[in-house]
């Protein structure tokens, strides 16, 4: 403590007696040295596991490559790949599967999160200890959290359902939570809005705790009612903060593959085969190297390009 | 809010009641699945899979032996012959008619996520804190677009990545190795490490350095002696939301591991009993698996917002 302070004193002094120049001229290496130095490794390595994979990725979409028979001709093969997968009516299906999840789990971690943040920004005794308790699910591994899912959702053994046959009084055994067709997608969607609502909850709660008390005290002075003051001053505000959590949500659902996989690995049939399923498929069980690189690109490209989008949507809504 | 509200302190005090009653009966819902697994960890085989589950059943180790060792099932009259017992872990296993024939493979995975998650967050955080202090303090060429840039690896599906990592580790050798999976994790923690440590050394008041400078000190023995103790919270709060990614990935390491480098997520799933997956066995490992999460958070709960958001919201 007495080492910080005597240094801030003595920054103070320094900074009123000397002019800047005098900071530039130090020993040993110049700043320039200092700052290329400190940020080459980590270019380096970002250009040796991602940038250079990626190109490799690029140029492999062009080709028949299979990874499982690497000494056999390569042919070039220009657009094919590309052509093939957009017209493959699995890889539609996979993309309908894909925002079917993405739009669900996010719907319902938007809506759930930002209720809760309403309810713990109101600071009862306790909050704090409660707020760790829902934080604990995010934290843990979506794959074990997957795995561990398939153990509650047995039909004759699993907790979930007994305790929805305790609230509705059905049968435990007469749903299949994941391997029903029609619930299997609703599977997933529960279990990461289990997982994730409290990342949404965490950003919406910091979102409601930027707004100045005095806003709402002047809205008193109006004698704004509950839901006007929830209207104009609340929603708006918290809602960039709220767009922020979509968009990593979104980002990391889009791509979601370790919770799914362990689930329901796709299943029942393909009904909940996401984007990064079907990838993984084509990739390491059908060898077909050069197409789903194609398809690699065509996600990574769309996620690039959404999350753009989005952004500027986003700066749009910060103006405002 | 403050005292200016109209609003009677005593319907106040029962909105926050209500409100209290609510979040705790979330707060408790969401943390059965969890209860519930711990427990399972504590049944026998036979009481994990009971129609209905039992809420309270006798609690056994059996899933903690399971997990720790394999077994081999053998006739009662073999077993009658062998010397006594050794210890309860013998007698427990003797009483199911099989014999502990070794070690699983439980604790070499174990060892494995211990190894590769802290050497990879070592690095990751050692490169991350340079190139922060770079980026924090100098004019950099295209600054904005590198720190995009280095953001925007976060974006590309692990599986897309993943088929050009597997053929080039193939052709260099590093295929299940420690080292390939330590570099892999570090270049994918990295954006993560760049991003937070830049904002907690931005928060350090340049002053501090400058006066360093004046009084004679080199730029690296600044960074060394004045900003890296200042920024030792920042740190350590990357720090552990690297270890924590890297103790929780499973797509790389189901993709690029098998035996020798394999990590405990991809191994969980896959423990086997007689007859179908062993579910206090699993139960167990999940447990110790979920054990070092749990105190991280606890530890981490004010940085939490922070590293969820790649340092975009701060508080």
């Amino acid at each position: 403590m007495t080492q910080t302070s005597s240094l801030h004193t003595l920054a103070r002094r320094a900074g009123a007696a000397t002019p800047p120049v005098v900071a530039a001229r130090v020993r040993g290496l110049s700043d320039r040295a200092v700052a290329w130095l400190f940020i080459t490794p980590t270019m380096l390595l970002l250009l040796a596991i991602n940038v250079f994979p990626l190109i490799w990725t690029i140029r492999l979409s062009f080709t028949n490559y299979r990874a499982n028979r690497p000494n056999a001709p390569l042919r070039w093969v220009g657009l094919e790949n590309y052509t093939s997968i957009l017209s493959d009516p699995d890889v539609w299906h996979a993309m309908q599967t894909t925002a079917h999840f993405v739009v669900w789990s996010i719907t319902l971690q938007v809506l759930l999160g930002f209720g809760l943040a309403l309810l713990i920004n109101r600071q009862f005794r306790g909050h704090g200890l409660w707020t760790t308790v829902i934080l604990l699910p995010m934290m843990l591994s979506p794959a074990v959290v997957g795995n561990f899912w398939t153990f509650l959702f047995q039909p004759q053994t699993g907790l979930f359902n007994h305790v929805v046959a305790f609230v509705s009084g059905r049968d435990p055994s007469s749903f299949q939570m994941i391997g029903d067709v029609t619930l299997a997608p609703w599977a997933i969607v529960l279990v990461d809005t289990w997982m994730w609502t409290p990342y949404v909850m965490l950003i919406c709660l910091a979102g409601l705790r930027s707004i100045p008390d005095d806003l709402y005290e002047a809205a008193e002075v109006d004698r704004a009612g509950p839901f006007r003051r929830f209207w104009s001053i609340t929603l708006p505000m918290v809602l960039p903060f709220l767009m922020l959590a979509v968009l990593f949500r979104g980002i990391e659902n889009f791509k979601m593959f370790d919770m799914v996989n362990l689930l329901t690995s796709g299943g029942p049939g393909s009904t909940t085969e996401v984007a990064s399923i079907t990838l993984k498929r084509e990739a390491f069980e059908k060898w077909r190297t050069g197409y789903s690189s194609a398809f690699a690109v065509i996600l990574f490209v769309t996620v690039f390009g959404l999350a753009n989008i989005y952004v500027k949507v986003l700066n749009g809504v910060k103006q405002r | 809010m403050s005292g200016a509200t109209p609003i009677p302190p005593r319907a106040e005090r029962w909105r926050n009641r209500a409100a209290a009653a609510a979040v705790i009966a979330y707060a408790l819902i969401t943390l059965l699945p969890i209860l519930w697994i711990v427990q399972t960890g504590f049944k026998t085989p036979p009481d994990s899979i009971a129609y209905p589950p039992k809420l309270l059943a006798e609690p056994s180790l059996e899933g903690y032996v399971n997990l720790f060792t394999t077994r081999s099932r053998q006739t009662p009259e073999y077993i009658a012959a062998l010397p006594p017992a050794d210890g309860w872990v013998d007698r427990l296993v003797r009483s199911r008619n099989m014999v502990v024939a070794g070690p699983s493979k439980f604790g070499q995975r174990f060892v494995n996520s211990l190894v590769i998650g802290f050497g990879s967050t070592v690095l990751a955080v050692f490169l991350g804190t340079l190139a922060a202090y770079g980026f924090s303090r100098f004019k950099v060429p295209l600054k904005d677009d590198l720190l995009f840039f280095i953001l925007s690896t976060r974006m590309m599906p692990p599986i897309a990545v993943a088929i050009p990592i597997f053929l080039m580790y193939r052709s260099l050798g590093l295929t299940d190795t420690h080292l390939g999976m330590i570099l892999l994790y570090t270049a994918v923690n990295i954006s993560l490490a760049v991003w937070l440590l830049k904002g907690f050394i931005d928060e350090i008041p340049r002053e501090y350095e400058e006066a360093a400078l004046i009084d004679g000190y080199s730029r690296l023995a600044a960074f060394r002696k004045v900003v890296l103790p200042q920024a030792a919270t920042g740190i350590a709060a990357t720090a552990i939301f690297c270890l924590i990614f890297a103790w929780n990935e499973y797509a790389f390491a189901v993709l690029l591991t098998s035996g020798e480098a394999q990590t405990l997520p991809p191994f969980i799933p896959f423990i086997i009993g007689e007859g179908g997956q062993d579910w206090p066995a699993v139960a167990a490992g999940t447990t110790l698996f979920l054990v070092p999460i749990v105190v991280f958070t606890v530890i981490l709960r004010k940085h939490l917002l922070r590293g969820i958001t790649f340092g975009a919201v701060r508080r």
